[in-house]
């Protein structure tokens, strides 16, 4: 594996449609439990197409829009290579591999999901995938709990017990919320 | 809107791809509350069970609002409730890719994408919540999520070994 040797050029390497097609399949099936760590690798240390800089954008740019990050992604990534056509190309990479698996495990699934050894199985996993979301929410708790006078806090405790506690619909609770919290963001600077 | 699942998974999941700020792991107690309060498709088990479907499955996890629609409306309820899911957030991807550089250093972009934190957090912690109400059921259940936390959060272990450490576990009839 040669990575990272080749010099930052300023004009980047255009991919071609079949080669976006191809690089978002491979970040898709590699990423188990989450794709941007390998569409970075892939796009930014081995292909080279974008600079970490411009990887970090567009990836603030999927973050910012509603929706899975890596799907929106995708979309991002391909429009700025190859337009509307590079979009449905990446995405269709990114999508259509663990689109079949999935179809597959859904059959397999609906004929075998009442067995018994199975439903342990998936109890087990699903004790410790509950486990990764609370990591994920203490790693994201923590910058927001340090600073003293921060609405960060009470709104995403109002967040959890709006969409936890009273079970209200998602559209309600981030209706209600967001608004709020982007008035503290915006005049906070 | 109830007579014919297509489109009320349409409709669902549509709508909630426009709101699920932190993706697909807060997008979870909406589609629970969808599929087993609301729309009785399935009990908690089953849900359970497709997240961890999901979770252990190659591509983005939003991928189990594929195995929901296969559960309500086999190979259509697949397609529809995932073209429901991308859709709208892809159309908006698209548009705003290509302004993008316009606003990307405005004020209001910084702020809307800092506000949005809380909230995403907020969902996530949701999730979590409303898959430990659904699943574990018991004492032994409770502590493999509370040591994998702990593991997850203090090590940077590959997420497909805790999988594979807590479905043995599962599997010994421990949980």
């Amino acid at each position: 594996m040669s990575d990272s040797t080749a010099p930052p050029s300023p004009i980047a390497i255009r991919p071609s449609l079949s080669e976006l097609f191809r690089a978002f399949a491979i970040v898709s099936i590699s990423g188990f439990g989450g794709a941007l760590p390998w569409a970075r690798r892939k796009i930014v240390e081995q292909k080279g197409w974008m600079t970490a800089q411009e990887f970090n954008e567009a990836f603030a740019l999927s973050q910012f829009l509603p929706g899975p990050n890596v799907v929106n992604f995708s979309v991002v990534f391909g429009t700025r290579f190859g337009g509307a056509a590079g979009a449905a190309v990446a995405l269709a990479g990114l999508m259509g591999p663990p689109l079949i698996i999935v179809i597959v495990l859904a059959i397999l699934y609906a004929q075998f999901g009442d067995l018994e050894a199975l439903s342990r199985v998936l109890a087990g996993i699903t004790a410790a995938a509950i486990g990764l979301l609370i990591a994920v929410v203490a790693k994201m708790a923590a910058p927001l709990f340090v600073k003293r006078w921060n609405s960060g806090p009470v709104i995403a405790i109002a967040a959890f017990i709006g969409v936890a506690i009273m079970q209200w619909p998602l559209p309600w609770v981030f209706l209600g919320l967001a608004p709020i919290s982007v008035a503290f963001a915006w005049f906070k600077r | 809107m109830n007579d014919n699942p297509l489109i009320a998974l349409a409709g669902y999941f549509a709508l909630l791809s426009l709101f699920a700020v932190g993706g697909a792991n807060a997008a979870i107690p909406e589609m629970h509350r969808i599929a087993v309060e609301v729309m009785h498709w399935m009990n908690d088990r089953q849900f359970a069970d497709m997240f961890a479907i999901a979770q252990v499955s190659p591509g983005p996890n939003i991928i189990i609002v594929t195995l929901i629609g296969y559960h309500v409306a086999g190979f259509a309820g697949a397609a529809v409730a995932t073209a429901a899911m991308c859709g709208p957030t892809c159309v908006v991807a698209f548009l705003v890719a290509r302004t993008w550089d316009r606003f990307k250093d405005a004020h209001w972009r910084i702020a809307i994408q800092a506000g949005l934190v809380p909230v995403s957090l907020g969902l996530i912690g949701a999730s979590a919540f409303v898959l430990a109400r659904s699943a574990d059921n018991n004492v032994y259940a409770g502590m493999v999520t509370a040591v994998t936390a702990i593991i997850a959060f203090a090590t940077r272990i590959n997420p497909l070994w805790i999988f594979a450490a807590g479905g043995i576990l599962g599997l010994s009839g421990w949980l």
